[in-house]
């Protein structure tokens, strides 16, 4: 009897001191997980998404922000005036805020930092954000004078960007590998290949986050980001780079799936000026050639949105342009027929490395084929990618996902690599560029969508879908992907 | 000794020239611009000649050979392309993992295939050599990637006893960065395992054939005794060549194998700079390899010659 | 007789794959290029004996198409390692220890020194992917290994009275090389040759696994493997099959060369030609 309950005492001794364990690590302390890692920690001067990812909103902030559902609210500025010419943009800047290294944040910065990204020699990737800002003057330490070349309603949105946050000259030099923001957690340790750790900041200038440590882990293989989640190594997952698994986690009561929408339209991208895709009609058979809900089946296991045209479906100026381009194979042969290709054409299809380009590439070349199109897969890496489809253009088709949001600017650059050369959409986007009225921009940015539907630039395959993957008691990540981004501030635990 | 020791000296110099040439023109070659890879899509033409310049890679060819031998004859591997931090480091972290994890799977290898063997050995022609035999086939024929994944599924999805993968880093503890490369080590030492009992087998066999064996046996020893006494020392030096040679391919080719567990190691770190053109990485890493196969091979022949003077003119 | 029975299993198991290989040219059960996702993920039935993968396709196709690749490759592979290695190893030999013997071990050395699964990648990964690469990155690490043996024994027959005698008798080192030594050499390479076909497939798998291998969609065995990783799970046959394929496809050249070996070797090798 006596060691009867000198055994219960002992385990239940050991399971109120493992609770203890368990509870305080849980709580205030989260482990997500990443397929990609960042080369380097700077996001004003690489075009990684994965560097966003650790930092955006964490670390570093920038005048205005992006919220997890798409809204650009104030960030570093609190507030800010418009002259009725829309050249001038007013900043009034917060007063109490600190960079991680104890040195305020003023407007000296803020003019360090946007002339820094529109400089001559600046390695900024999305430099073409600055290159309206004809001037940045420091009005007194909390208030900065934007001057434009000329009225731009998305500058708001241009600055919420992760290329267009805040960075100090004191710490600049040291910035890729010790990144100083003005963020709600301060870096602490980045281990190569492996993780990054952060932590609270507690001179923080908003509202204190709830997490007190976090830590990014970098798991490229789908395999190992399946068995690190399984095992509970992980908390969470952002974008979950195997589809096909979750069903596993969603029937799985441990764990939830988080499921929205990003910015990314995932197309068929084609070259225009690739003979015999500079014929109209060969275009228009390549989209009913293709069963854009097959592709999204087999390639992302059923998530994802399809789209006719460049456009999010989450957005409120889309329309549904899918009817230009539906699935029908006997129209995509008489249409080659009439193109004077009875017999059908080769040509290359070169596919980037994710899954949604590689396992959709095979489905859509299987679906070419059944129409005579013989598609040469070449399976690349982004480097080689980048040299022969993005930069000499060398490639017939291709597949790749475009996360900028409203990038549907990009058909209007000729020289862009679908070598699209379209006079009325250019100068349609030119007068976007210049209209603030609501209802006029989405009236044109609706005649936008249908140019490129109608004219069959690409094939527009599906908007991809934002899937993550976390423990049920993880609240607060995003849902959609409005910009690349893990934020931290808004996680917590649920009790 | 001293003549042989020069010549060999002089060719382990021109190897590793030559080694050095070889390295740095297949990868000079590769196509793809690191530059453009790391400013992505929306980059603008001066943005990426801005980057070129600032990583050095306009810089004639020939300098820059000069320029990356010299470096690495004073220790200096470089600044690697896409991290920024210097190569030299980078290769000191990844090897606190892969130098473990090999040395891990040797020694396991090594405790399984030395028993085995010997128990071959003794029985051979009879079931229990067969049953040997035909194990150590099976073990050769396996993929160990494919033996990895089914570890993996087995023994941290299923049963949870391993995490997944990943390394937690050794201030967490000696054995917990232990456990966390046991799975591993398995995967890699099984087809080495197999692999190194055939070759004590055969070694064992050949030895027990000798004529001081025979004499062992005439004075009276029994088997087992001469077996242990006299033919495994001997048979030790084919063993323990296999074994040097298992160790430098554990080194790098453990890349599949660091890529299914998510381990930070050397392997990967090729692997992620082929894919990224971080050139000064990829020619440092493998260069570095070469040069330890080079220089064990080196001190190998050194220590054969001087033990054994009829290996002083070339086998 | 054990000999006997290990090289007839071996030759078996190979056979089954070498027919599988030679008749996809001509007929499979399914056309491995056709998607059909409304059929994905079958277990093995009376359609498809071993099931269907993640887009339909017939597996026992695949693995039939597949052989066709990883056995190109690995016999090609070693084609080039006897074409070029063989040659080496004889030239070395027959001017033993003069410079041209040294500048050729070393180069063998050097060969060994590199890393050749980083150096396969590299090779695939700078040059393009593909079947073609994938051979000559293979095929390169073969010719030491045939250069070594080749030279090795090549150099114990130099010793044998009756080559000492044909020296004697004045015939030229390349002569008594092509018509005696190599002859007397056939066993020993025919043995190796399988060692390095099955080392071949093997080798062909992990750069198929890591993608550099042969190209969608023309199927191959470890980009099967790869692909089926992440389905291991609730689809574990899409792992089995290709790699029960691999195993058995080794297991059984293994087996092959270790039976030819204990036939061939005490009976033939030192009889005369």
């Amino acid at each position: 009897m006596p060691q009867r309950c000198t055994t219960r005492a002992f385990t239940s001794v050991l399971a109120l001191i493992a609770s203890f364990g368990t509870a305080s690590a849980a709580e205030t302390d989260i482990t997500i997980g990443m397929q990609l890692e960042p080369p380097h920690l700077d996001p004003t001067s690489a075009a990684a998404g994965a560097i966003d990812n650790v930092v955006y909103s964490n670390i570093f902030e920038g005048l205005t922000r992006f919220m997890g559902d798409g809204s650009v609210v104030p960030g570093l500025a609190k507030s800010w005036d418009i002259s009725d010419d829309g050249l001038r943009y007013t900043f009034h800047l917060r007063g109490d805020v600190q960079f991680h290294d104890g040195t305020a944040m003023d407007a000296a910065d803020v003019k360090f930092s946007l002339d820094r990204a529109r400089a001559e020699d600046s390695t900024n990737a999305q430099k073409a954000l600055f290159a309206g800002i004809a001037d940045v003057a420091v009005i007194d330490p909390l208030t900065v004078a934007l001057t434009l070349e000329a009225p731009n309603g998305n500058l708001l949105f241009n600055l919420a960007w992760g290329d267009a946050v805040i960075v100090a000259p004191e710490t600049i030099e040291t910035i890729k590998s010790n990144p100083v923001g003005t963020g709600a957690f301060r870096f602490v340790n980045w281990v190569q290949g492996d993780r990054i750790d952060l932590a609270r900041n507690g001179d923080y200038w908003g509202t204190a986050p709830a997490l007190e440590a976090a830590t990014f882990k970098f798991i490229s293989d789908p395999t190992a980001a399946f068995a690190a989640m399984m095992s509970e190594d992980i908390d969470a997952f952002q974008t979950f780079p195997a589809p096909e698994n979750l069903p596993q986690f969603d029937a799985d009561p441990r764990f939830k799936l988080l499921i929205g929408s990003t910015e990314g339209e995932t197309i068929l991208s084609t070259n225009n000026k690739m003979p015999p895709f500079d014929n109209k009609l060969v275009r228009q058979a390549l989209a009913h050639a293709i069963d854009r809900q097959a592709i999204i089946d087999g390639a992302m296991f059923g998530y994802g949105t399809p789209i006719g045209s460049h456009f999010a479906p989450h957005n409120p100026a889309y329309i549904d342009l899918t009817g230009n381009s539906a699935y029908d194979p006997a129209k995509a042969k008489a249409l080659l027929v009439e193109a004077g290709f009875a017999d059908g054409f080769t040509t290359t299809l070169k596919l980037p490395p994710p899954s949604y380009a590689r396992r959709g590439g095979e489905i859509i070349a299987a679906q070419l084929r059944a129409v005579g199109i013989n598609a040469e897969i070449s399976n690349l890496e982004w480097a080689q990618w980048l040299e022969q489809v993005f930069r000499g253009k060398d490639y017939g088709l291709t597949i790749v996902s475009h996360t900028e949001p409203m990038d549907i600017g990009i058909y209007a650059r000729p020289e862009y690599y679908f070598q699209y050369d379209n006079p009325a959409f250019q100068d349609l986007m030119t007068r976007l560029t210049a209209t603030a009225d609501p209802d006029q921009r989405r009236a044109m940015l609706q005649e936008a969508q249908t140019i490129i539907s109608t004219d069959y630039v690409n094939g527009y395959l599906f908007q991809l879908a934002a899937t993550s993957v976390a423990k049920t008691g993880v609240q607060g990540m995003w849902l959609n992907a409005p910009t690349q981004a893990i934020d931290l501030t808004g996680i917590s635990w649920a009790d | 000794m001293l003549r042989y020791s020069l010549k060999r000296l002089l060719s382990l110099v021109i190897s590793l020239v030559v080694a050095s040439l070889i390295i740095f023109a297949v990868i000079e070659v590769a196509p793809g611009d690191p530059a453009r890879f790391m400013l992505g899509i929306n980059a603008q033409p001066d943005t990426v000649a801005a980057l070129r310049a600032e990583l050095g890679l306009d810089v004639p060819k020939t300098q820059r050979y000069l320029a990356w031998v010299g470096g690495m004859l004073s220790g200096d591997f470089g600044i690697s392309y896409t991290y920024r931090v210097p190569v030299g480091q980078m290769i000191a972290d990844r090897m606190w993992v892969s130098l473990p994890l090999a040395l891990m799977a040797l020694t396991l290898s090594t405790v399984i295939a030395l028993p085995v063997g010997l128990y071959a050995a003794n029985r051979r022609g009879g079931r229990g050599d067969m049953a040997v035999m035909g194990l150590t086939q099976l073990g050769i024929a396996v993929p160990n990637f494919w033996f990895a994944i089914i570890l993996v599924v087995i023994f941290a999805i299923n049963l949870r006893w391993f995490s997944a993968g990943g390394f937690p880093g050794w201030d967490a503890g000696l054995l917990i960065g232990l456990k966390a490369l046991t799975l591993p080590a398995v995967a890699l030492a099984l087809p080495q395992a197999a692999i190194l009992s055939r070759v004590m087998r055969s070694a064992l066999i050949d030895i027990l054939s000798e004529d001081f064996m025979r004499t062992a046996r005439a004075k009276g020893l029994t088997r087992q005794q001469t077996l242990w006494r006299h033919g495994l020392r001997n048979a030790l030096i084919p063993v323990l060549t296999i074994m040097g040679l298992q160790f430098s391919f554990l080194l790098a080719g453990a890349i599949i194998i660091e890529q299914v567990f998510y381990l930070p190691g050397l392997g990967r770190l090729v692997f992620q700079s082929i894919s990224q053109r971080d050139l000064i990485v990829v020619e440092s890493v493998v260069m570095l390899l070469v040069f330890a196969v080079i220089v064990v091979n080196f001190a190998v022949d050194l220590a054969y010659a001087a033990v054994d003077p009829r290996l002083r003119s070339r086998l | 007789m054990r000999g006997s029975f290990t090289l007839i299993i071996g030759a078996a198991m190979t056979l089954c794959f070498a027919i599988a290989a030679l008749v996809s040219f001509i007929w499979v059960p399914f056309d491995v290029t056709l998607v059909d996702i409304p059929n994905k993920l079958q277990r093995s039935n009376g359609q498809h004996w071993l099931g269907t993968d993640h887009f339909g396709r017939d597996l026992l196709s695949m693995i039939m198409v597949g052989a066709r690749t990883s056995i190109a490759v690995a016999l090609i592979a070693v084609g080039i390692g006897i074409l070029i290695g063989v040659p080496l190893g004889l030239l070395a030999a027959a001017r033993k220890n003069s410079w041209l013997d040294e500048m050729i071990m070393r180069a063998n050395d050097l060969i060994f020194a590199f890393p050749s699964l980083v150096i396969a990648i590299l090779i695939t990964a700078i040059f393009g992917a593909g079947a073609v690469n994938a051979i000559i990155a293979i095929g390169i690490f073969n010719i030491p290994v045939f250069a070594r043996v080749t030279r090795g024994g090549a150099l114990s027959l130099w010793e044998r009275e009756f080559i000492l005698s044909a020296r004697v008798a004045g015939k030229s080192g390349l002569l008594i090389s092509v018509e005696h030594i190599l002859p007397n050499l056939a066993n020993l390479l025919i043995v190796q040759g399988t060692i390095q076909f099955s080392l071949g497939i093997l080798a062909e798998a992990g750069l198929s696994y890591v993608g550099l291998g042969a190209q969608p969609p023309l199927p191959s065995w470890g980009r099967m493997l790869a692909d089926a990783q992440t389905m291991v799970s609730f689809a574990p046959h899409l792992a089995l099959v290709p790699g029960g394929a691999i195993i058995l496809t080794v297991l059984g050249l293994n087996l092959m060369g270790d039976g030819l070996r204990d036939r061939l070797d005490p009976k033939l090798r030192g009889r005369p030609v």
